[in-house]
């Protein structure tokens, strides 16, 4: 239990991919099974209990502390489970909790009434670090920015080349804690674990954005053309006894999108995306953005923001893998698969004729309907490889829209650029006042940066904590790809990837654009 | 016997003790002080005369320059003075090096002025001593019982098995100049660092005050004159202000650590963009600020600075009267000091 409450406090600081990276190899070289195994399983969130509610601290902690006393400290901290950990009061000789696993065992055994007085006995014999990872563990919270594909590296480098973290990602949703076997297997001590009938993720093919060069020496009888849809790229996977639908990090959103779920009627494994699909006109993404941000949907969410899946490839028919064929090969499958089981709620992207690079320029800037980001340009001969090999598939997203917009705070970054204020809160005119629109933290140079960074410290207003409000007087050009309209800024609107695509320090504050502007370039839907 | 709010008051200027005509910690340029220890807040330029321990009087030789005081004088540990009425001596308060607590005696009533103290052992500062008194004065910077302060060795691990973890990185600690940097560098050695310690410039001077009053820190050597891969796997220390700024930017990687009392919550530790905190302090904790109350067994407390109402409060459930001495302009440098 210390090891793992040790790396929770580490990982909860630490903002780089690497050393986080770093971190988790360590604990799970050094920690023993099954506690690494559970541990995996919390850091993943494959660990889904909920053992106590805040209350439940609350009144542990009550019955323990002054109640002035109390106030004043959570006054102070502003978080219950870290006031509750910081001053709970030790009590020597009380039994140290056992490690994670029989931790984690004895939670979900225990009955209700007797995990109050189980708990606590582990608190009085523990220090605030692992107090603190107890009560994180028991309210279902840990909260360390390690995403599951962030482990899965990290046991890729367990594996020293033995296996790929892709290798990893195939069986991955086969296994269930403590992954004995996995670790067996990453270790070279054991067989690649068998996911058997499991509905397991396969790691998706990505594109690289296509540069003018790339576009250049592109042959365009050799690739094939398809909109680029803005909604999220899902997987579709389905055996005899399950079905899964997971976003492009392997993460299991089943149980939020139902809807899709029933109408999987089928065996195999498709790759498509997730849209809101009214009347069949897809919704802005803000639209299945409120999707996602739920984990189940009531029955007016599921009424009013219906789901829908345009599928563009199909990875296994049956238990067939077609990942070796061609593009088109596989085209040709998914088209024939379609036609045979036409399955509810989902349609095949359609293919998009062209014969000259010209002719796909013109359809790419003719395209101004919301859902539409630009195109996806794939080789009729590549078979389905994963992750982002060079070449084979493009994304050539359309000309991004462009304001001229008032820098008005900044905040310094994280890690590498932790000494730098580089995220930038810009604005636009509304009468004589100037209203946020949005935020921006990519898009400039390295000496942009530099310059972005002098001139903040140099034109500072104000501070609140580490934010600094700076004098109204630069004028950023924003590139972003969308405008769509927002209740919840105080502008009315809300930009699709706003980033920085050049300073315009010659340009004086006022002639920066007005708030009309940009909302008359809301695009329509459909 | 007197009551000590008869003879020692709060006004504008400071802690004034009338029959002794001298102001102690005082806020602004008076005629006679006495000092408990060399920080800016409770050490301020311009007093005519200053009287504090030796080393105290090194320290503020070294921060403020010789010019800054009219006159100075030292007094040895426990040693007797009598100013006009008032018998007065110095206690070892254990927060930097010549921490001194200030006994006060008028007409058999006694008051301690403890400054800022801490009760754990520090290799560079005497031990605190506690004095038997009327009133005991205290400071009150961590006093909520959040505040624990675990032991400073298993801190130094922590540091130790980063440094270990990552080798290519340089580890660069924000600490306060005068007390922090050369206790971290003290408990580094004592766990067995023995390779060069970088210090920023502002640390560079007080490192070879404490040098020359007698405390070993060992190969100490200046950042700017480092080469980068000098730097990679290096502890370097500097102040909290430069760590994650620009004067970071030379180092290679860096981790970006802290170590105060602050670090044991995580929105301060977060707040600062600290990567690995380490909870140091030099100041007591929630425990050893009430085992001290209880130690000198005063019947009254006076709090000069911080959280005094959870201290207040928790004082008078065991019958010990407080009260708020509300001075303003102390623990200014607490998220830096402490």
């Amino acid at each position: 239990m210390i090891a793992f409450a040790a790396l929770l406090e580490r990982l909860a600081f630490t903002p780089g991919r690497h050393a986080k990276i770093a971190l988790l190899r360590r604990y799970f070289a050094t920690a023993a099974d099954p506690d690494r195994g559970i541990g995996l399983a919390a850091l993943t969130g494959e660990l889904r209990f909920t053992a106590a509610r805040p209350g439940l601290i609350r009144d542990l902690l009550a019955a323990r502390t002054d109640p002035e006393l109390f106030a004043l400290s959570y006054d102070y901290v502003g978080d219950l489970a870290e006031t509750a950990a910081l001053m709970w009061p030790a009590a020597p000789g009380a039994a140290a909790p056992p490690g994670l696993a029989a931790v984690v065992a004895a939670l979900i055994a225990t009955p209700k009434a007797e995990l109050p007085a189980m708990l606590a006995g582990w608190l009085d014999a523990s220090d605030a670090s692992v107090r603190l990872a107890l009560l994180k563990l028991i309210t279902g919270g840990l909260r360390v920015g390690v995403s599951a594909r962030l482990a899965k590296l990290a046991l890729a480098e367990r594996a020293e080349g033995r296996v790929s973290a892709d290798a990893i990602e195939e069986v991955w949703h086969g296994l269930a804690p403590p992954y004995t076997a996995l670790f067996a297997w990453v270790e070279g001590r054991g067989a690649r674990p068998d996911p058997a009938g499991a509905p397991v993720f396969r790691p998706p093919m990505l594109a690289h954005p296509i540069a003018p060069a790339d576009l250049a020496a592109l042959d365009p009888a050799a690739f094939r053309a398809e909109w680029k849809w803005d909604g999220i790229r899902v997987q579709l996977v389905a055996t005899a006894g399950a079905r899964r639908l997971y976003s492009r990090g392997a993460e299991d959103i089943s149980v939020g999108f139902p809807e899709i779920v029933a109408a999987m009627d089928f065996v195999g494994v498709l790759d498509g995306e997730l849209l809101v699909v009214r009347d069949g006109v897809v919704a802005p993404f803000a639209d299945l953005q409120l999707r996602l941000n739920r984990r189940t949907a009531g029955a007016r969410l599921l009424r009013d923001h219906p789901a829908f899946v345009r599928l563009y490839d199909i990875l296994f028919d049956g238990s067939e893998d077609l990942r070796a064929l061609s593009f088109d090969a596989r085209r040709a499958r998914l088209e024939a698969w379609s036609a045979r089981l036409r399955p509810a709620r989902m349609d095949l992207s359609p293919m998009i004729g062209f014969a000259t690079l010209a002719e796909l320029a013109a359809l790419r800037d003719g395209a101004r309907a919301a859902a539409i980001e630009g195109l996806m340009l794939k080789r009729g001969d590549a078979p389905y490889l994963p992750g982002r090999p060079r070449g084979l598939w493009w994304k050539w997203k359309r000309d991004p829209l462009t304001i001229d917009a008032v820098l008005m705070y900044a905040q310094r970054g994280h890690g590498k650029r932790s000494s730098f204020y580089s995220d930038y809160t810009f604005g636009l005119w509304r009468g004589a006042e100037l209203v946020p629109v949005g935020k921006a933290c990519s898009g400039f140079t390295d000496q942009e940066l530099v310059f972005l960074d002098r001139w903040v410290r140099n034109h500072t207003v104000a501070r609140f904590g580490p934010v600094r409000e700076v004098d109204k007087a630069l004028v950023l050009e924003v590139a972003f790809d969308a405008a769509q309209p927002s209740a919840r800024h105080k502008s009315g609107v809300a930009l699709r990837f706003p980033r920085i695509a050049r300073l315009r320090p010659d340009k004086p504050a006022d002639a920066a654009d007005r708030l009309e502007t940009l909302m008359a370039s809301i695009t329509p839907r459909g | 016997m007197p009551h000590p709010e008869t003879w020692l008051r709060v006004t504008p200027a400071g802690l004034w003790c009338e029959p002794g005509g001298f102001f102690i910690d005082p806020l602004r340029a008076v005629d006679r002080a006495v000092i408990t220890h060399a920080h800016s807040d409770h050490a301020r330029p311009g007093h005519r005369a200053v009287l504090a321990s030796a080393e105290t009087i090194a320290l503020l030789r070294t921060r403020l320059g010789a010019g800054a005081f009219g006159t100075t004088m030292a007094l040895g540990w426990g040693e007797r003075l009598r100013l006009d009425e008032v018998t007065l001596w110095l206690e070892p308060a254990g927060h930097v090096l010549g921490a001194a607590q200030v006994a006060l005696q008028w007409r058999g009533s006694r008051v301690v002025v403890s400054g800022d103290y801490k009760r754990v052992a520090d290799p560079t500062a005497r031990g605190f001593v506690p004095v038997a008194c009327d009133v005991f004065v205290t400071e009150a910077t961590f006093a909520l019982p959040v505040f624990r302060h675990p032991p400073p060795a298993q801190e130094i691990a922590r540091l130790l098995d980063s440094v270990a973890l990552f080798p290519g990185r340089s580890h660069v600690v924000g600490c306060y100049a005068l007390g922090k940097c050369q206790r971290l560098i003290a408990l580094l050695r004592a766990a067995g660092w023995d390779r060069p310690i970088w210090l920023h410039g502002a640390h560079v001077a007080l490192c070879e005050t404490y040098a020359a009053l007698g405390v070993p820190l060992g190969d100490l050597r200046p950042a700017t004159q480092a080469a980068a891969s000098d730097l990679a796997g290096a502890i370097v220390l500097a102040p909290p202000s430069a760590i994650a700024d620009r004067w970071a930017r030379r180092l290679a990687d860096p981790v970006v650590c802290a170590a105060s009392g602050w670090m044991r919550v995580r929105g301060r530790a977060r707040q600062g963009g600290v990567e690995l905190p380490l909870v140091i302090s030099d100041h007591a904790d929630w425990d050893e600020l009430n085992a001290t109350l209880d130690e000198v067994g005063a019947p009254e407390v006076w709090v000069t600075h911080g959280r005094e109402e959870a201290l207040i409060h928790a004082a008078g459930k065991r019958g010990i009267t407080g009260r708020a001495l509300r001075l303003l302009g102390y623990g200014d440098e607490d998220a830096a000091a402490a």
